[in-house]
C-alpha cells in the first residue's frame, strides 16, 4: 500500500438533470409511444435505475420516417449548404458549452471513466460537428462532382460504447450533407441522446431534421427495414451487420456498415519500450476495452517478449479501477451484465484451451458489472481469446519472429479495422502500415480519433468510412453515368 | 476451286493466364445475333470459379505491389494490342450484337479509348482519394485508397465490349485481381480479350474469365469468402439471376457489393465516367497515424 | 556520514550490508565494476558507451508527452491532499542561486528552512538549503541543530565550461566547508559531441572529491536536459550520470529554459527504475526549476508514486529544486487549515 492514497475525487452529478421518464424524439418534439412501452436503462456502476424509456414500435417508426422525409423534402433538402453549416456549427457549440452535463451522463448511462468522457468523447463529438458544419457548403469541391445530391431520408442505429461520439459521427455529416435522420441510440445508453434532443431544442433546428427512437432490437430493425427509408449507418456487431445487409439486399437502400475489430498491436524490439506499453494499456483498456478498434491482440516480437510483458504487469498495476464518476478512475464499469456474462465466458476459454491468464490486482466493487484486467499469455493463434472479439478488457499475447511473421498473423482474421506499429524505425513503419489489412494503422500511437481522420474497415469490420472528406461519400448520391 | 474451310477457334477458360477447359468438361453453344452457330464455348463450373478466385488471389499482391506507373504502362499496352486487333473485335461485336458495323466500330473505338482512359488513373487515384488530413494534434496523418483484393465482375449482358471494359478496366487501375463472368450469350469478345490480355504485360491470374452461365456461376461466387467484392452489373438480362438474391449472399462475409445501375437496365456505355468512381468502389481507405516530434 | 537520513544511495557501514540489508556506499573501484558489467567491457571508451548507451530503448516525445499529460489529469484532493503538500515541502531543496547572494540572503533562507511557516510549528522543514559553494559556511552556521542538510553547487555551475581542475577544486571548496550534498553539472559539450568517457570520468573525479578526507558529500548530477534536447538523449545521460555513480539525477540548474518538465522527469524515474532493476541499486531523482505551484508540484508526486511506488516517495530519494515553490505550498497547506484562501502577506519571504 502506498503512503499516497487519492482521496475519492468525484465529479458532482448536480451539473446534469435525469427526468423519471423520456419519450421519443420526434417531428421536434417529445411524445409517448403509440403502444405505451417502456424500459429502464441503469447505471452499470451500481445497477441503479436512472430512467424510464420509450420503446418505438412500427407506428412511431413510421411517423418518425415521416417527419423526417417532409424535413428532407421541404426544408433541409432545400436549405443552402451555407444555411444548414450554421446550424451544426450551433450544435457543436452547444455542445461544448454543456459539455460536462454530457460527459456526466454518459458516465453515468455507460460505465465509463468521467475522465475519458469528459477529454474523449465529449471534445471528439463536439468537434465532429464543427467539422462537418464547414463541409455542408463546400459539397461542390468535395471530389463527388458537381451538386451531389444527399440520399434523402437516413437510419443510423449506434453502439453503447461511444453512445455521443457515435452519435456526432453519424448525424454530422449526414446533415451537412442535406439528409435528414432518424437515429436510434443502443438500449442500454439512450441518454446522452435524448439530451442532445434538447440541445438541438436550443440550436433551433427544424422539426424533423433528427429524430431520435429509443428502443431496442425489434425497434432497430423495423428502423432499417422501413420501405421510406434511403440510408442506412450502422455501427455495431459483425453479427447484426452481416443480417441487416441480407435484409437491405436488393432494395437499393444505401449502406454503410461500422462492425467488430481484433486488432494486432504489433511491437518491435526496437520500440519506444515505455510508450509502447502505454499504447498497449490505452488499446485494450481505454473503455474497458469496448473499443471496435481496441488492440486486442499484443503480437509482441520474441525476443523482447517477457521483459515487455513483465513492464506491461508492472504498469497494470497503477491501473484504477472503481467509481467512475471519480476523476481517478481509468477502467469503469463494464456496459451490462449480458456484456460482463461475454467477457466471462470468452475468458474462460482462454483457460480451458490452455492460456495463461493474469488479472491486474485490484478491488471491484460490490454492485455493478465489473470486470478486472486481464491478461493471457501463451496464446495461439487457434485460441478463441485470439480470434473472437471480446470487447473487454482482456489482452491476448502473442509472438513472432520477423517482420513478416508479424503481418502474416496479424492479417489472419476476417476483422480488418485497426492495427498499432511500434518500432523506430521509419521505414519498418511504413512496410508494415502497407502490408497490413486494416483501415486505421497506428504508429507508435494508439486510439487516436479525429474528424479529419477517415476511420473504418477492412473485410468483416465493414466498409465505408467515417470522418474526413471521405465521410461524406456515403452520404451523398453516385452519378449515373457508366 | 471450292471455298476454303476455316480453322475454328475452341473458345476455352482464361484462368491463372492458361486457358483450360472446364474442368467440367462441358461447354455451350453461342449463337450469333441472327440465330447462326457462333462457336462452343466452355461451360465453366463452380470448380472453374474456384479455382479463378485461387489464381486471382495468388497474383493480386504482385499485381498491387507493382508501382502504380507500372500497372499504367501495363494498361496501356493492353490497350494498343486492343487496338491492333481492332478488326477481331468489330466482327464479333457485329456478330454478337447484330450491330451496323459503324456501331460497332463506335463500340469498339469507345472501348479502346475508355480502356486508355483507365490506363491513365493508376498514379492519380491516390492524389485524388487520397489525403493528408489536418489532426488536432502533432500526427502524420495519411488516408490512401488501396486495392480490395480479389474482385468478381459480372459482365453486362448485353454490351459485349464496351461494357466489359468499362467494367474491367476500373478495377485493375488500383492493383486488384478480377474474376470476370463473361456475358452469357455474347462471350466472345471477352475470349479474345482473354488472348489480349495473355500477350500482354498483365501478369498471369490478374484477370481471369469464365465463361457460361450467370446463374451457375454467380452464386457460388458472391459466396465465396475469400472474394472481397462483387459488381452485379451482369445480373441485369441474365437468366434465372435475381441481384438482390446476389447481394444478399454476398452479405454473408462482409462483401463490397457494387449493385446494377438504376432502372435494372444497362446505362449508355458510350457516356464518359463522370469520375473515377467505378475505380474507388474498389478500393479500402487506409489511414495511418503517426507521431511528430524529435 | 551527518546523523540526518542521507540521500540517495542507502548506506550503513562503509564496507558491509547493513542489518536492515541495504548496501554500502561503494567506492570508486566498485563504480567502475558494476560500470564493466553493465556496458560489458572493461574498456569504457567512447564508442563502448556509446553503444552501450545507443542501445537502449528509444523515446517516443508525442507518447511520453501524452503519459505525463495523463498523469496531470489526477485529482488530489482532502487528505491525498494535506499529505501531498506535507511530503512536497519535505522534499524542497530551498534554493537560492544568485550572483547577488550575500551572506544575509542566505541566513535569511536558512532561517526560512528553520521555520517555514511561523504560524505553524507542526509544518515539516525542507530537505535542504542549496547554495554556492562559496557560501556553505553560513547555510551550516545557520542551520546548526536542525537536520536541514546544505547541499552546493559545484563543478563551474551552471555552465560547466572549465578545465577539471578548476571543476574538482570548487567541489574540494566546499566538501571541506561541510556541504551534505554537493550539485554538480555535467560536461554537455562533451555529451552531444560523443565524448562519453569524459563525462564519466569528470563524474568518477567528483565522487572521489566528495569523499575525500573522510567527508561522504552525497552526489547530485545535474544533466541540464534543457541542453540535451531530446529525451533519448535524457535516458542516455542518466544513464551515464548513474554509471558513473550519481546518487542522485537532476534534470536542471534552473539557468537554462526549459528547466525541469514532467515529461522529462518521468523520463528519468524510468531509468532510475530500470537501473534498479538491473544493478540493485537504487538512486533518487531531482527535477529543478520552473516548479512554482503546489499544482505542479502534486503532478510531480504523482509521476512518482505511478512510475516508481513508495520506495522513492521519500526526500532520501526524490527532491524538488526550488525557491518560490514553498511559499506557494506553505498558502495551500494554510487554506487546507483553515479553509479560506491565504495571501503572499501570510507566508515569509526569503
Amino acid at each position: 500500500m502506498s503512503n499516497f492514497e487519492y482521496a475519492p475525487a468525484p465529479e458532482s452529478r448536480a451539473v446534469v438533470d435525469i427526468a423519471s421518464s423520456y419519450g421519443l424524439f420526434i417531428d421536434g418534439k417529445f411524445t409517448e409511444p403509440a403502444d405505451g412501452a417502456t424500459f429502464k436503462t441503469v447505471n452499470p456502476a451500481t445497477e441503479e435505475v436512472l430512467a424510464d424509456i420509450a420503446e418505438a414500435g412500427e407506428k412511431d417508426v413510421d411517423r418518425a420516417v415521416a417527419a423526417a422525409r417532409r424535413a428532407q423534402e421541404k426544408v433541409w433538402g432545400p436549405m443552402p449548404g451555407a444555411e444548414r453549416a450554421k446550424y451544426l456549427y450551433r450544435i457543436a457549440r452547444l455542445l461544448a458549452e454543456r459539455a460536462r452535463e454530457f460527459a456526466v451522463l454518459e458516465t453515468l448511462d455507460n460505465g465509463k471513466p468521467i475522465r475519458e468522457s469528459r477529454d474523449v468523447d465529449v471534445p471528439t463529438a463536439a468537434a465532429h460537428f464543427f467539422y462537418y458544419a464547414g463541409w455542408a457548403d463546400k459539397l461542390d469541391h468535395a471530389g463527388f462532382g458537381a451538386n451531389p445530391r444527399p440520399h434523402g431520408v437516413a437510419a443510423q442505429v449506434i453502439p453503447w460504447n461511444f453512445p455521443l461520439l457515435m452519435l456526432a459521427w453519424k448525424i454530422a455529416p449526414a446533415l451537412a450533407t442535406g439528409n435528414t435522420v432518424v437515429l436510434k441510440p443502443a438500449d442500454t445508453t439512450p441518454l446522452t441522446a435524448l439530451l442532445f434532443a434538447d440541445l438541438l431544442r436550443q440550436a433551433e433546428l427544424p422539426p424533423g431534421v433528427v429524430n431520435i427512437l429509443t428502443g431496442g432490437r425489434e425497434t432497430g430493425s423495423l428502423l432499417v427495414n422501413h420501405p421510406g427509408i434511403d440510408k442506412i449507418a450502422f455501427t455495431g456487431s459483425t453479427p447484426v451487420g452481416k443480417r441487416i445487409a441480407q435484409e437491405v439486399a436488393g432494395s437499393r437502400k444505401a449502406l454503410t456498415l461500422e462492425l467488430g475489430g481484433k486488432a494486432a498491436n504489433i511491437v518491435f524490439d526496437d520500440a519506444p519500450l515505455d510508450q509502447a506499453v502505454e499504447g498497449i494499456v490505452n488499446g485494450i483498456f481505454f473503455n474497458q476495452g469496448q473499443v471496435c478498434c481496441a488492440g486486442s491482440r499484443l503480437l509482441v516480437q520474441e525476443s523482447i517478449a517477457e521483459d515487455l510483458v513483465d513492464r506491461l504487469k508492472r504498469r497494470l498495476g497503477t491501473l484504477r479501477v472503481g467509481d467512475p464518476l471519480d476523476k481517478n478512475t481509468d477502467v469503469g464499469a463494464i456496459n451490462s451484465a449480458q456484456q460482463l456474462e461475454r467477457i466471462t465466458t470468452l475468458s474462460q476459454s482462454g483457460e480451458d484451451e490452455g492460456a495463461t491468464r493474469w488479472t491486474a490486482p485490484c478491488e471491484l466493487p460490490e454492485r455493478g458489472y465489473w470486470f478486472a484486467p486481464t491478461v493471457f499469455t501463451d496464446v495461439s493463434p487457434s485460441h478463441r481469446i485470439a480470434r473472437e472479439e471480446i470487447f473487454g478488457p482482456v489482452l491476448s499475447v502473442l509472438t513472432f519472429r520477423t517482420p513478416a511473421e508479424a503481418v502474416s498473423k496479424a492479417n489472419n482474421t476476417p476483422y480488418g479495422l485497426s492495427a498499432g506499429i511500434w518500432t523506430e524505425k521509419g521505414s519498418r513503419i511504413l512496410w508494415l502500415a502497407d502490408q497490413l489489412r486494416a483501415g486505421v494503422v497506428w504508429a507508435n500511437t494508439f486510439n487516436r480519433f479525429d474528424p479529419a481522420s477517415p476511420f473504418g474497415g477492412y473485410k468483416e469490420s465493414g466498409y465505408g468510412r467515417e470522418g474526413g472528406r471521405h465521410g461524406l461519400a456515403s452520404y451523398l448520391q453516385e452519378g449515373s453515368a457508366p | 476451286m471450292s471455298a476454303r474451310l476455316d480453322v475454328r477457334k475452341t473458345y476455352k477458360l482464361f484462368i491463372g493466364g492458361a486457358f483450360p477447359r472446364s474442368e467440367s468438361g462441358r461447354t455451350y453453344e453461342v449463337v450469333a445475333d441472327g440465330g447462326s452457330f457462333a462457336a462452343n464455348a466452355a461451360l465453366a463450373s463452380r470448380k472453374d470459379a474456384r479455382d479463378a478466385v485461387r489464381a486471382a488471389r495468388r497474383a493480386q499482391p504482385g499485381w498491387a505491389g507493382a508501382t502504380a506507373y507500372n500497372r499504367g504502362q501495363v494498361l496501356y499496352r493492353v490497350a494498343e494490342l486492343l487496338e491492333s486487333r481492332r478488326s477481331q473485335f468489330v466482327e464479333e461485336v457485329t456478330a454478337g450484337e447484330g450491330l451496323k458495323s459503324k456501331a460497332a466500330e463506335a463500340a469498339v473505338d469507345a472501348a479502346i479509348d475508355r480502356w486508355v482512359w483507365y490506363a491513365g488513373w493508376t498514379d492519380k487515384v491516390a492524389q485524388v482519394a487520397g489525403s493528408a488530413n489536418p489532426v488536432a494534434g502533432p500526427y502524420f496523418n495519411l488516408s490512401v485508397p488501396e486495392p480490395t483484393g480479389v474482385v468478381v465482375v459480372l459482365a453486362p449482358q448485353s454490351s459485349s465490349l464496351l461494357g466489359l471494359a468499362s467494367l474491367l478496366a476500373p478495377v485493375l487501375v488500383t492493383g486488384n485481381a478480377a474474376v470476370v463472368v463473361a456475358s452469357e450469350k455474347r462471350p466472345l469478345p471477352a475470349i479474345t480479350l482473354s488472348e489480349v490480355l495473355a500477350t500482354s504485360d498483365v501478369p498471369s491470374g490478374v484477370v481471369n474469365i469464365l465463361t457460361g452461365r450467370t446463374a451457375e456461376l454467380a452464386p457460388p461466387l458472391a459466396t465465396h469468402q475469400d472474394v472481397n467484392a462483387i459488381d452485379l452489373t451482369g445480373a441485369i438480362g441474365a437468366d434465372g439471376v435475381e441481384w438482390g438474391a446476389l447481394e444478399a449472399e454476398a452479405a454473408g462475409s462482409v462483401k463490397r457489393v457494387v449493385r446494377p445501375p438504376l432502372g435494372d437496365a444497362e446505362p449508355d456505355w458510350a457516356q464518359l465516367p463522370d469520375g473515377p468512381r467505378r475505380i474507388l468502389a474498389f478500393t479500402e481507405t487506409k489511414t495511418v497515424w503517426h507521431p511528430k516530434g524529435a | 556520514m551527518t546523523a540526518s537520513a542521507s540521500p540517495g544511495t542507502r548506506t550503513t557501514s562503509a564496507s558491509s550490508p547493513g542489518s536492515d540489508g541495504t548496501t554500502p556506499a561503494a567506492g570508486t573501484a566498485q563504480i567502475l565494476t558494476r560500470a564493466h558489467d553493465v556496458v560489458g567491457t572493461t574498456d569504457l571508451t567512447d564508442a563502448n558507451l556509446a553503444r552501450y548507451l545507443h542501445g537502449q530503448p528509444g523515446i517516443d516525445k508525442v507518447g511520453a508527452d501524452g503519459r505525463a499529460a495523463m498523469l496531470g489529469t489526477r485529482s488530489i484532493k482532502t487528505t491525498a491532499k494535506e499529505w501531498a503538500l506535507d511530503t512536497i515541502v519535505s522534499m524542497i531543496d530551498l534554493t537560492t542561486l544568485e550572483g547577488a547572494d550575500t551572506p544575509g540572503k542566505v541566513q535569511t533562507l536558512a532561517a526560512k528552512a528553520r521555520t517555514p511557516d511561523p504560524q505553524d510549528p507542526t509544518c515539516p522543514r525542507p530537505a535542504a538549503v542549496c547554495v554556492y559553494g562559496d557560501l556553505v559556511h553560513i547555510a551550516k552556521e545557520a542551520l546548526k541543530g536542525t537536520k536541514v542538510n546544505v547541499a552546493a553547487v559545484a563543478t563551474a555551475f551552471p555552465s560547466g565550461r572549465a578545465s577539471r581542475a578548476v571543476r574538482l577544486a570548487d567541489t574540494a571548496d566546499a566538501v571541506a566547508q561541510g556541504a551534505d550534498e554537493i550539485d554538480m553539472v555535467i560536461d554537455r559539450g562533451a555529451f552531444l559531441s560523443g565524448q562519453y568517457s569524459k563525462v564519466f570520468e569528470d563524474i568518477l573525479a567528483v565522487r572521489e572529491a566528495c569523499h575525500a578526507d573522510g567527508h561522504a558529500a552525497h552526489l547530485k548530477v545535474i544533466l541540464e536536459t534543457g541542453e540535451l534536447a531530446t529525451y533519448d538523449n535524457v535516458r542516455r545521460a542518466s544513464w551515464l550520470a548513474m554509471l558513473a555513480g550519481a546518487d542522485f539525477i537532476k534534470t536542471s540548474t534552473g539557468k537554462v529554459q526549459p528547466a525541469a518538465t514532467l515529461p522529462v522527469t518521468i523520463i528519468m524515474l524510468e531509468a532510475v527504475r530500470d537501473f534498479r532493476d538491473q544493478t540493485g541499486t537504487q538512486i533518487g531523482v531531482k527535477p529543478a526549476g520552473g516548479i512554482a505551484t503546489s499544482k505542479d508540484a502534486i503532478k510531480y508526486l504523482v509521476a512518482v508514486n505511478e512510475t516508481l511506488g513508495e520506495d522513492w516517495l521519500d526526500p532520501d530519494w526524490f527532491r524538488f529544486g526550488a525557491s518560490s515553490l514553498l511559499n506557494d505550498v506553505l498558502m495551500q497547506r494554510q487554506k487546507l487549515r483553515t479553509g479560506h484562501y491565504s495571501g503572499p502577506d501570510y507566508v515569509t519571504v526569503s
